[in-house]
């Protein structure tokens, strides 16, 4: 095994997988912990049209996501407050126009996309330097933001109204938290793909909180459950030749199983004393 | 003993979109209040609340605030319904309650050991040691009440807002919670939403009943004054030796 660490790709991966464990255990807590996982899904998706029109225009394929993701991540809290669309219509909307627009531009583009499909299921074995560089700012700058306002993140987060009563800036942390969310996921949709990005942000979280139900533990727990399971995903995928995405995906959930199964052990084991 | 007044508000009218929902309201806060607040739902009682918490502007009027209540985020210490919350949200007793200390001036800087120490003290003085580090999830509504009671009194507040911190509460709880309330009351200023008027009456020093206006004077007797304009469904209360419960002359063929 260990020949693998002398490939180039394969330290790449783990790189990209590292940073993409921290910024997503981080952001994936907050998430889910204010129920936000389906805005998530709405932003991923919607994503999927800046990949489309930077194809045809010839530009990064993750500066078009990045673009798309802030803008919907906006757009859907734009519509919710003043349109007075339902938050869950308006997360429909803008789930559906971002693939729409995605898929025609990519129909008008000349000739075959190739990397289309590392877009929809990930492909971390091809990530590239900017591609790391791009992961890494974005994880220091999360790290530090939760670092430095950790207390306020939460309280915000736990009770809004409570925040604002207590003259808190609650919308600019809205506002920054909903941007970075959508930069994280952008950056993990080179891990596993549109598709299956949301699983990243959720899974190691629903596993910690298996064990903890604190906001500050289950954080550097998805870290490091997230790390493990893109680890032994990628391993997995190596030697099976099977698509890296969503072999971790099914890692990740196996962990959860494993959890669930070791939570229910340990409820058993007073009847074995 | 001359009073201070805490707050004035001066015709305050809240309005959502055209709809008047709170019309010309008039009330003063002294230091040493108890006021209870009752009226129908949707009446405008959280509305007042939420006004004077500054959550929502007043489309005309005046809330004016003393000298001593400058600072307002912390000078209010607020308890709100708590079947809000997301029970499932990670977080314990003790972190909650260590939230009621965030001020804008310190925000950036966390908190620190000093603070910590007083969630202990308020932690002990609510008597919930036990359940400190108990994630919310795992609280009943007595222990969910104290843990927000203990976040709303750990800035030492100079009032005291509470919205219906009798509902999903066992009897015992309630009359803890007012015999609580009353001992506050010597160092703070109270106001409380409740549906329960006739528990409310015996412990409150005063009742404003509001129904789209507010109606205001300084007893705790209802006057039918109050029940007839203001259309407040409510049992006239008197307070003697015995306590008792003195319903307004009704025609029950009605």
């Amino acid at each position: 095994m260990l020949e693998l660490f002398q490939y180039n790709f394969f330290n790449n991966a783990l790189l990209a997988a590292l940073l993409s464990a921290i910024s997503c255990g981080i952001i994936g807590s907050y998430i889910v912990s204010r129920r936000m996982v389906f805005i998530g899904g709405g932003i991923t998706h919607a994503s999927f049209g800046g990949i489309g029109i930077a194809y045809y225009l010839g530009l990064n394929p993750i500066l078009g996501a990045a673009v798309f993701a802030v803008l919907s991540a906006f757009g859907i809290n734009y519509f919710t407050q003043r349109g007075n669309i339902r938050q869950d219509s308006s997360i429909a909307i803008w789930w559906s126009l971002g693939m729409a627009i995605g898929i025609v531009f990519i129909a008008i583009t000349p000739g075959y996309s190739p990397n289309l499909m590392s877009f929809l299921f990930g492909s971390i074995l091809t990530v590239t330097q900017i591609d790391l560089l791009y992961m890494g700012a974005l994880s220091v700058v999360v790290a530090l933001l939760f670092l430095l306002f950790f207390r306020v993140i939460v309280m915000i987060a736990f009770d809004e109204e409570f925040a604002r009563a207590r003259n808190l800036p609650v919308q600019l942390f809205n506002y920054i938290l909903m941007a970075l969310s959508a930069l994280v996921i952008v950056a993990s949709i080179r891990i596993s793909g549109v598709i299956l990005v949301l699983s990243l942000l959720t899974l190691p979280q629903a596993t910690a909180n298996l064990f903890t139900k604190r906001f500050g533990p289950i954080m550097i727990a998805s870290i490091v459950i997230g790390f493990l399971g893109m680890f032994t995903g990628l391993i997995i995928s190596y030697y099976t030749d099977l698509p890296s995405g969503a072999t971790i995906i099914l890692v990740l959930t196996s962990f959860f199983g494993i959890g669930k199964i070791m939570l229910w052990g340990k409820e058993q084991l007073p009847f074995f004393k | 003993m001359a009073m201070n007044k805490l707050i004035e508000i001066k015709n305050l009218t809240v309005s959502y979109d055209s709809k008047v929902v709170l019309n010309n309201a008039n009330l003063s806060v002294v230091e040493n209040d108890f006021i209870g607040i009752i009226g129908p739902n949707g009446g405008g009682k959280t509305t007042l609340l939420k006004a004077i918490l500054g959550l929502i502007q007043p489309t005309s009027g005046q809330l004016v605030f003393s000298e001593t209540m400058k600072n307002r985020g912390s000078d209010i210490g607020y308890l709100p319904q708590v079947n809000k919350f997301d029970n499932r949200f990670p977080i314990s007793v003790f972190e909650v309650i260590l939230s009621g200390l965030a001020r804008q001036e310190s925000w950036r800087s966390g908190f620190v050991s000093r603070d910590k120490k007083r969630v202990e003290a308020i932690i002990h003085e609510l008597g919930i040691e036990k359940i400190a580090h108990k994630p919310i999830g795992e609280l009943s509504g007595g222990q969910m009440q104290r843990t927000f009671l203990g976040r709303a009194l750990i800035s030492d507040p100079k009032l005291l807002i509470l919205d219906e911190p009798d509902t999903y509460v066992d009897n015992q709880f309630e009359s803890e919670l007012y015999r609580k309330l009353k001992e506050l009351n010597q160092r703070m200023a109270i106001l409380l939403v409740s549906h329960d008027v006739g528990t409310i009456s015996t412990y409150v020093k005063s009742i404003a009943c509001v129904n789209k206006e507010l109606h205001y004077h300084r007893s705790n007797i209802i006057s039918p004054e109050q029940l007839a304009s203001y259309n407040c469904p409510i049992q006239i209360i008197t307070h003697g030796s015995v306590p008792h419960t003195v319903l307004e002359t009704h025609n029950h063929n009605l």
